[in-house]
């Protein structure tokens, strides 16, 4: 097996088979992650890693040998994860901002208020947060988690989703907002000074 | 006044992640330090959002899912042109070739033993070939979803509390996986999307199957089970089955039809 990435590209241009498969096998599970995360769905990821690596084949002639092979992989990724969501937009249908609000607040109720503590790690937190994140329309979704799972900034992010500057951010603010709605019942702690100091006035 | 004026959830979000333009940073720090309203409301931000980073959205796939994913992929890596001959020496045009022969020398000697009946036009036989192949495919891909149906089945209720041997499982899922990709070729090819979208599911779940390791895990096999239970795969594999039963009985009926 290729110690590097960079050998087993120029192995793998040479129809090498098995240093692809040493690439696949090094950044498949990576690819899977952000996939899942883009799309919410662990049989649309596995589709996006499918395509993802057959774009990567086609395309090693093109690739640059200085270039990162995984970070390469992760724009195609991204590309693919995006035509996913954009060919199945049936699944894009967002809940509006006061559908989450009553969610947010009917489900808080139902779980008695229990301390913040307890439920910021619990599994309940984790499936809202996973809720949540279906909620978002499809360019929220890719924005955000590009901006906060990625680190990507919103330049790099407008580039690869082909948007304006503005737009990307509007999306990561729509998407941070529903979010909000989302889990603040249930992680937002009672804090004594700002609810005093909520009565000094409002922002 | 600009030093007063409050940090709107907007300004609070780029502060969050970095983005404030530089000019503006330092009027959104200062802000935030003087103002008590905006640093709870920043609190609160940081509190979602953080709770965001704490927990995984993204799910871990299984151990075996480099080989899974392989597996799926080597296939359509070097798009095959078959050739002619290569498709001729394949498994489902050589049956039909063999029951064409049958057809045409039975009819030969049929005929010679019967009373002498007008040639069959070239239509006619056309339409007879069409017609056999139709059958033999159906009959086929029968067949292979009985065999999937009862792989998915034995998966399903296997049980297991650690490991336990996958050999067997895994053999039959390669074969079955590679009979499984000739029906969903021609499937697409044909344009039975029903069919094909149902074959390329039972191809997924073989596949994973035949990259397990040998001495699978009961983690193994969970993924597994998930996989056909969370998309009712039997059921439609039963569904599915039984249509084409029925489509198999289809031309018999329309054959007889014209007669009575």
């Amino acid at each position: 097996m290729p110690q590097t990435d960079a050998a087993a590209v120029a192995l793998a241009r040479d129809g090498d088979s098995e240093a692809f498969r040493a690439l696949v096998e090094r950044h498949s599970r990576a690819v899977f992650r952000l996939a899942h995360r883009m799309t919410g769905n662990p049989s649309d990821a596995e589709d996006v890693v499918q395509e993802t690596f057959l774009k990567a084949y086609r395309q090693l002639s093109r690739f640059e040998s200085r270039a990162n092979f995984g970070t390469w992989v992760h724009r195609i990724a991204v590309n693919c994860s995006i035509d996913l969501i954009r060919a199945r937009p049936h699944r894009e249908a967002a809940h509006d901002s006061a559908d989450l609000e009553q969610f947010g607040a009917a489900e808080a109720a139902e779980a008695g208020r229990p301390s913040p503590e307890r439920l910021v790690l619990s599994a309940e937190v984790q499936e809202r947060i996973s809720s949540a994140m279906t909620a978002l329309s499809q360019m929220e979704r890719a924005a955000f988690v590009l901006r906060h799972f990625e680190g990507q900034s919103i330049e790099e992010i407008s580039r690869a989703l082909g948007l304006k500057t503005n737009a990307t951010k509007h999306s990561i603010f729509r998407a941070v907002k529903k979010m909000r709605q989302a889990l603040e019942p249930f992680v937002a702690q009672p804090d004594p000074d700002a609810e005093s100091l909520a009565a000094d006035g409002a922002r | 006044m600009m030093a007063t004026r409050h940090l709107t959830d907007d300004e609070l979000i780029l502060h969050y992640y970095g983005e404030t333009a530089p000019d503006d940073e330092p009027r959104a720090a200062g802000h935030l330090q003087q103002c008590a309203p905006c640093r709870a409301e920043y609190a609160k931000l940081q509190r979602v959002l953080g709770s965001i980073d704490e927990s995984s959205v993204a799910i871990e796939p299984s151990p075996s899912f480099e080989r899974t994913v392989w597996a799926r992929l080597e296939p359509n890596l070097k798009p095959v042109r078959r050739g002619w001959v290569s498709w001729v020496l394949s498994p489902a045009p050589m049956a039909l070739a063999a029951a064409v022969v049958v057809l045409v020398v039975g009819a030969f000697f049929a005929g010679r033993a019967t009373s002498p009946t007008p040639a069959p036009t070239a239509a006619v036989v056309s339409a007879a070939v069409e017609h056999i192949r139709e059958r033999i495919l159906l009959s086929e891909v029968g067949e292979h979803l009985d065999r999937s149906q009862m792989a998915l089945v034995e998966l399903v209720s296997t049980d297991s509390d650690t490991s336990f041997d996958m050999s067997g499982e895994r053999s039959r899922a390669e074969q079955l996986v590679a009979d499984n990709r000739l029906y969903r070729q021609t499937a697409e090819e044909t344009g039975d999307v029903t069919l094909s979208e149902l074959l390329d599911e039972i191809e997924r779940v073989l596949t994973e199957v035949a990259a397990t390791p040998e001495t699978g895990s009961s983690r193994d096999l969970a993924d597994v089970r998930r996989r056909i239970e969370s998309r009712d795969l039997l059921f439609k594999v039963r569904i599915v089955a039984s249509e084409i039963r029925e489509r198999q009985k289809a031309p018999i009926q329309r054959q007889a039809g014209p007669r009575s």
